[in-house]
């Protein structure tokens, strides 16, 4: 048996998805700037397709940017808006993404002031600290994450942004990985400036969407060619941005269906874990995803366990893709207060809508295999 | 023959079916849509073996080390990350920059964005057959050059640079080059272990492969850093975070094979139909090839027709798709930048169509388009009262306009 539980890294293409790409690697290679017919097939296929981009998050066509997937997109919300509006002072909360993370460290090298909003012990942004952060920082830039990738707490964004536009201040949502999962609707997120990525809604990689705000002013991080109305140029990568719009069409019709089964599949698999000893469910009382379950067992090695756990034939991470490189335990659960060897031990498992009952009972055994293989082997850590 | 025949190769290629076919894997079939920075799993370590192995064919086809290559999501950001990158690792050394008016946009546009950083920028004219006179710029250079960034063959007129000479150049004094290369791989060889290029910019889908990947060469001996652009998970040892799209990279690095080990066989069929559209079209009057016809890349013959205006003859021209310039620029009614840089004027630059030939030119298109060509140019012409004139052997140059 093979299992992929990994859809919070990425997910496997939907079939439809393929199939509205294929022609466009194929007899439709027409680049969308030019004039002749090839040209306008690709340039229409375009607008299609951002038509579905936009309907999922309910905006108009003229708000979605695409860009080449989540990190451009948070890079050009980030970097855009602070080299556009002069921004001295930005917040970010202490569980964002990398790609979040790692520009506000730029940022703050190049003289920005950051500061971080705290997350409480469930991982969500602690709001009696963020009204005092904001109060007394007035930032004039916020970016927090819609739900985390790592523990699937949903984040209080709607009521940041209360309080980063009362102080006039814009506000920016990586909605990566809550998208096709919880509704996600920009008017009514008190968002400016909105990243998605295309290929953790079972769309391909390679493709994401900053959605933005008319008032926001903001400076491209690519100059040349002047498409998307000069915001973002580079030519259009057309077979991609058609299976993002299949992808987000699907997840307007299916993400309720989808969410509901997988929701089921989490609670079957939270109950569970709960009755394995020594495991510990992180985020357990939050809000969360209804795909996301981040545990620990101490006194085991995450890394160890989840390579073991992949020779049995399933697929879990320890954390964000990103950092799988390195060998820090997790910046979120530190964030949460989370003891350090615990967080060494952590697993993160993401469930996506192809995954079944059969699959979670699988994973389940695999995982008590190992962890009474590991508690009778003497502690090498 | 199917009809529109395809002859705007240097706005975009159709991508190869054998490319196709590996990128349809990698988006379809079981364990291989994993994430190439998963390394906790088969699914993350297949992903990264696929987009290792598409770096080093990609590395191959330049005679660099895979090591060198950092994938992007185009060309217009390799040109990007290039040029901004080497300015703002390098500006405690000088903050002067040279580049070619005949650059693409994303050239052109990125070193207009670092004047607003407060860079001096030079913008040199070509000669008018679009080569680089080298003499001009030796003498652009300054004591706080720390960049020079030219193409190696022009999108719109096809000519090919010389890129070694003026690269050995620019070693001596210690200048940085970067070569924008989209439109040369799998046309002209390119061994990096021979030239003296410090950073080139790849597209893939300029060679047969899809749209929305590239690369970008970072030279490591002698070792040229580059600021990133992009930040955020550190991959791409640091100069290019984002997750890797494997299919887009699968699909570049085997397009990249194809043209290695198919360039020599492309290059002599895509010139024998090159000379044919040019032999179809020498004897017309009044018709001015763009860029020097030696120096150039087999596929691309640039005319000016003129007394046709170049839009009208594109849309006289319905059953075949080309262009009056680059593809960027070709919704605006201006004329080609390009070719005003040459010296030609608004009238020429107006009246010029690009014709790029590809791997899947047939030589019936070819023909079937020196017929349609002759057909709607004496057409328009015979509507054209300055056509008319000139026929009469008046000097439209010493006319008196009044105006309306």
């Amino acid at each position: 048996m093979s299992v992929y539980f990994d859809n919070n890294a990425t997910t496997q293409a939907d079939e439809r998805v393929v199939d509205a790409m294929l022609p466009f690697l194929r007899a439709g290679y027409g680049n969308p700037s030019g004039v002749h017919g090839l040209a306008r097939d690709a340039r229409s296929a375009v607008d299609g397709a951002r038509e579905h981009v936009a309907a999922l998050v309910n905006v108009h066509v003229s708000q979605v940017l695409f860009t080449s997937g989540g990190t451009e997109a948070n890079n050009l919300a980030l970097k855009g808006t602070v080299w556009g509006m002069e921004i001295e002072r930005m917040v970010v909360s202490a569980v964002e993404h990398a790609s979040v993370m790692d520009v506000a460290a730029y940022l703050r090298e190049s003289g920005c002031q950051v500061r971080e909003l705290d997350v409480d012990h469930q991982g969500v942004v602690d709001m009696a600290a963020a009204r005092g952060v904001v109060e007394e920082f007035r930032p004039q830039f916020c970016s927090v994450m819609a739900a985390n990738n790592e523990t699937g707490a949903v984040q209080p964004t709607l009521a940041v942004a209360d309080l980063v536009r009362a102080n006039g201040g814009v506000m920016h949502i990586d909605a990566v990985q809550a998208l096709g999962k919880v509704p996600v609707d920009f008017p009514q997120s008190g968002a400016h400036l909105m990243s998605l990525s295309g290929h953790k809604i079972y769309g391909p990689k390679g493709v994401g969407a900053l959605i933005v705000d008319k008032a926001i002013d903001f400076v491209p991080l690519f100059q040349g060619g002047g498409q998307e109305r000069g915001l973002r140029s580079g030519t259009e990568n057309v077979a991609a941005i058609v299976g993002f719009g299949k992808a987000a069409e699907l997840a307007l019709k299916e993400g309720f269906e989808r969410s509901a089964h997988v929701l089921e599949l989490r609670r079957e698999l939270e109950r569970r874990l709960r009755s394995l000893a020594g495991v510990t469910l992180f985020s357990a009382a939050a809000d969360k995803l209804p795909n996301t379950v981040f545990f620990g067992a101490n006194g085991i090695d995450g890394e160890t366990l989840i390579v073991a756990l992949d020779t049995l034939g399933v697929a879990v991470a320890s954390g964000a893709a990103c950092a799988s490189k390195s060998a820090r335990a997790s910046h979120v659960l530190l964030a949460m207060g989370i003891e350090e060897s615990l967080a060494r031990s952590a697993v993160r498992v993401s469930l996506g809508h192809n995954n079944t009952f059969d699959e979670v009972s699988f994973f389940v055994r695999a995982l008590e295999k190992q962890l009474k293989l590991f508690s009778s082997m003497p502690a090498l850590w | 023959m199917n009809l529109p025949i395809y002859l705007d190769y240097s706005a975009t290629t159709p991508v190869d079916p054998r490319v196709a076919e590996k990128m349809c894997h990698y988006l379809t079939l079981g364990q291989d849509f994993g994430n190439p920075a998963s390394r906790s799993h088969t699914f993350g370590w297949r992903a990264d073996e696929a987009v290792e192995t598409a770096r080093g064919q990609v590395a191959a086809l330049v005679n660099a080390d895979p090591k060198e290559i950092v994938w992007t999501s185009g060309a217009t950001e390799s040109n990007n990350l290039a040029i901004k990158g080497a300015a703002h690792f390098y500006q405690g050394k000088g903050k002067h920059i040279v580049t070619f008016q005949t650059e693409h946009k994303a050239v052109l546009d990125t070193c207009r964005q670092l004047e607003r950083e407060g860079f001096e920028v030079t913008y040199l004219a070509p000669k008018p057959d679009g080569l680089v006179d080298m003499q001009a710029l030796v003498e652009a250079l300054r004591p706080d050059t720390i960049l020079v960034s030219l193409m190696h063959v022009n999108n719109e007129i096809g000519v090919i640079q010389d890129i070694a000479g003026i690269g050995e150049m620019l070693r001596a004094r210690g200048i940085i080059f970067h070569v924008d290369a989209a439109q040369s791989t799998g046309k002209v060889p390119i061994d990096l272990e021979q030239l003296k290029v410090d950073l080139m910019s790849f597209s893939a889908h300029k060679t047969y492969g899809p749209k929305g990947v590239g690369a970008l060469y970072v030279r490591r001996k002698p070792r040229i850093r580059i600021e990133a652009q992009m930040h955020g998970g550190g991959h791409e040892r640091g100069m290019r975070s984002g997750t890797l799209a494997t299919h887009q990279c699968v699909g570049m690095g085997e397009a990249f094979r194809i043209a290695k080990e198919d360039m020599a066989k492309d290059n002599e069929r895509i010139r024998m139909l090159r000379d044919r559209l040019w032999t179809g079209f020498k004897d017309l009057q009044e018709i001015y090839v763009n860029g020097d016809l030696d120096q150039r890349i087999a596929g691309n013959l640039n005319i000016s027709f003129n007394f046709v205006e170049g839009e009208s003859l594109i849309m006289a021209l319905k059953d075949i798709a080309v262009s009056s310039g680059s593809a960027c620029t070709s919704a605006s009614l201006e004329p080609s930048y390009v070719l005003r840089a040459l010296g030609r004027s608004d009238e020429l630059a107006h009246s010029s169509i690009r014709f790029t030939i590809g791997r899947f030119t047939k030589e019936e298109e070819i023909d079937y388009t020196v017929r349609l060509v002759r057909e709607k140019v004496a057409k328009l012409r015979d509507m054209s009262p300055l056509w008319e004139m000139y026929q009469d052997g008046v000097d439209l140059s010493k006319i008196q306009w009044a105006a309306h």
